[in-house]
């Protein structure tokens, strides 16, 4: 990888994480005043996948959208705006956390209903197609998502028609508290997917590069026009199923296996491997604008009461 | 010149055709679309005239195949996903409530879903149970979600061309008896629009509110109490969501008696809907009489004598449209009414 590529992607993944502490930080004193769910420990995945990909191609995701939005370069005072609720926010308040849109960069609106959007982005590479227009898309989703009929019937459908399509399975192990272990027979989804016809590969190191080795494979796959892809990415949420806080007290998964992942931060990482000069200007450009987005976010209004009948329908 | 006459059927497939040709956005999809029988023929061929990518079948993932038409429509198209009955949109209710309903709200405008849920609701020649449900009741209570439900072939083709250029997702209730009757309907496109009733029949004596294929049977029930020189104003809404209920207010100021009849079950239906926003806009300085009818509360049997028992008929209509003009005290009266042709003579299977 080339200096530039990987500072790049350094300020990606620590411009996720300081947001992600950054709404820690604010979060007891309850300006947010709705759920949240961190990508604190994910932030590779998103990164290093949205990486390989041009400013027209497009990504799906879900309520742990944090990561991805800001991987896939949505705006940031938007953002912190909408978490506050307040009318600067990219949804002018009515979205929040679990619903990030920015369509400025293709970032599409995230639904907290899981699997629900991986259809969604098999019709749009169905329209990209069609039109010709040239568009890779890619979806992300969890590993609970992969139990879900929708997910079999749009791999299906994504393997049927060819679609310019990338799936990106984050395996984080856990569906809120409950292991894979007691949700699925078969835990190698591979499997799975390989039987519907589409090539599928497994990253289980949790490495940014290996990620994007593998991802860059896959897009480049897609762009000759190859159909879809499958990536399993092994990953790990740090800190709770939903809300700041960390979750070693419920003893759901073993102490050993977060502290493994925690020493595997890929963050700290990749940051080790950066010119030191050029890594702190990049962290104090960051912490910057996240100070900047906060100031933003508290600035801003609230929408009026009249705005709650808006956008019930489109003109 | 006389005036061109086709069918319900025809005047769907030659809204879509001519939109199809209009806008490339357009395309068709849903179990059975391009298969020799095409919906009826309401999709017959449209592929080897547009193309195989805009009008094709689809794997049994209805589910899924919702959601491919929302991402679709985020990318930019119209699609339309046909259902040879509404009974299997249950199996979309998820993408449709959930996300379609919400997607524009939920993002404050910026990612419009202009989807078309054609829903076949079926009757007749044993359908049974799963395959003669309407559910536009559960649509109407969702914002977010318009709901079309047009009864003559001039009002479907228009309202079709009207759903298809609408900017949300609508459902577009089509009555299975309904597609083989003829009427009157211009070459040239042109749109029916949301929110505005169709008067069938004007009349002094008692509004009648016919929801799609019970439009018909109101027409029919009219026609018999006419005989007893009772004047009936029979109003179709054609847009269910939407709904022009100013027409069906002034309508009951006239006649001061409302009769809602319906393709669905009463509790928490279209007919309470109805009635319920007359009353909110009469109560205090219009007195009048309200009666709904519907299916009857079960499950739709599939022998003929309870199937017939199930639906309201033009003869149901009419009794019960005398009783409330006569009080419940009048002496019976029974029109006399043949079976409708078109539920008599209907062989399906589909």
């Amino acid at each position: 990888m080339l200096d530039n590529e990987r500072e790049r992607a350094y300020r990606s993944m620590y411009r996720i994480r300081r947001v992600e502490e950054e709404i820690i930080r604010v979060y007891d004193t309850d300006v947010i005043k709705s759920p949240v769910h961190l990508s604190i420990g994910q932030e590779a995945v998103s990164t290093a996948i949205c990486e390989t990909l041009q400013p027209d191609d497009v990504v799906f995701g879900t309520y742990r959208g944090h990561a991805l939005y800001l991987a896939k370069g949505g705006d940031l005072n938007g953002m912190m705006a909408e978490l506050y609720g307040k009318a600067d926010g990219m949804a002018r308040g009515k979205a929040g956390s679990m619903h990030l849109v920015d369509t400025s960069v293709n970032m599409m609106g995230t639904s907290a209903i899981v699997a629900t959007t991986i259809p969604h982005a098999v019709g749009y590479a169905y329209a990209a197609k069609l039109k010709k227009t040239g568009q890779v898309v890619v979806v992300f989703f969890g590993d609970g998502a992969t139990e879900e009929g929708v997910f079999h019937e749009s791999v299906n459908f994504a393997a049927l028609k060819k679609l310019p399509i990338l799936f990106v399975c984050e395996n984080n192990l856990y569906a809120i508290y409950t292991g894979l272990d007691a949700r699925v027979g078969a835990t190698k989804l591979l499997d799975r997917v390989r039987s519907y016809n589409i090539p599928a590969e497994y990253v289980e190191s949790g490495d940014y590069d290996d990620i994007h080795t593998a991802a860059r494979r896959a897009v480049q796959e897609i762009r000759n026009g190859n159909g879809p892809q499958f990536l399993e990415c092994m990953t790990y949420r740090w800190r709770d199923h939903v809300g700041p806080g960390e979750d070693r007290y419920l003893q759901y998964r073993p102490d050993h296996e977060l502290d493994e992942w925690v020493k595997n931060d890929q963050v700290t990482k990749l940051g080790v491997k950066l010119n030191a000069v050029h890594r702190a200007a990049i962290e104090a450009e960051v912490d910057a604008s996240i100070v900047a987005a906060v100031a933003y976010a508290e600035k801003s209004l609230f929408p009026s009461e009249d705005e709650l009948l808006e956008h019930v329908f489109h003109d | 010149m006389t005036e061109r006459m086709i069918t319900y059927g025809e005047a769907i497939r030659e809204a879509t055709a001519q939109e199809m040709a209009r806008d490339d956005s357009v395309f068709v999809y849903g179990l059975g679309v391009d298969d020799p029988k095409g919906i009826f023929g309401t999709t017959l061929d449209l592929h080897k005239e547009f193309g195989a990518d805009r009008n094709f079948d689809t794997p049994l993932s209805e589910d899924a195949m919702t959601g491919v038409g929302i991402g679709a429509a985020l990318a930019g198209m119209r699609p339309i996903h046909v259902h040879q009955r509404m009974d299997f949109l249950l199996l979309c209710m998820n993408q449709l409530v959930n996300l379609a309903a919400k997607s524009n709200y939920m993002f404050s405008g910026a990612m419009p879903v202009p989807i078309v849920q054609r829903a076949v609701i079926g009757r007749s020649w044993g359908q049974g149970a799963q395959h003669s449900q309407s559910f536009h009741s559960y649509f109407m209570h969702v914002p977010g979600v318009k709901v079309f439900a047009p009864t003559t072939p001039h009002d479907v083709k228009g309202a079709l061309v009207t759903a298809i250029r609408d900017n949300n997702p609508v459902i577009f209730m089509e009555h299975r008896m309904l597609h083989n009757t003829l009427g009157v309907v211009p070459e040239e496109l042109y749109t029916v629009p949301f929110g505005k009733a169709r008067i069938l029949g004007e009349g002094e004596d008692i509004t009648i509110v016919g929801i799609s294929h019970a439009a018909v049977d109101s027409v029919r029930a009219k026609h018999h109490l006419a005989e007893i020189d009772i004047s009936a104003e029979v109003i179709d809404p054609v847009s269910l969501l939407p709904l022009d209920i100013d027409t069906i207010v002034t309508s009951v100021e006239k006649t001061k008696r409302l009769l809602v009849v319906d393709v669905g079950w009463l509790n928490c239906g279209a007919t309470s809907e109805i009635i319920t926003q007359v009353f909110e806009r009469l109560q205090g300085r219009c007195d009048f009489q309200a009666k709904r009818m519907g299916f009857a509360q079960s499950s739709c049997p599939t022998t003929k004598p309870l199937e017939s028992a199930f639906f309201p008929s033009g003869k149901t209509i009419a009794q019960a449209a005398y009783e409330l003009v006569n009080g419940s005290g009048a002496n019976v009266w029974v029109p006399h009414a043949e079976e409708a042709t078109e539920v008599a003579e209907f062989r399906g299977p589909f």
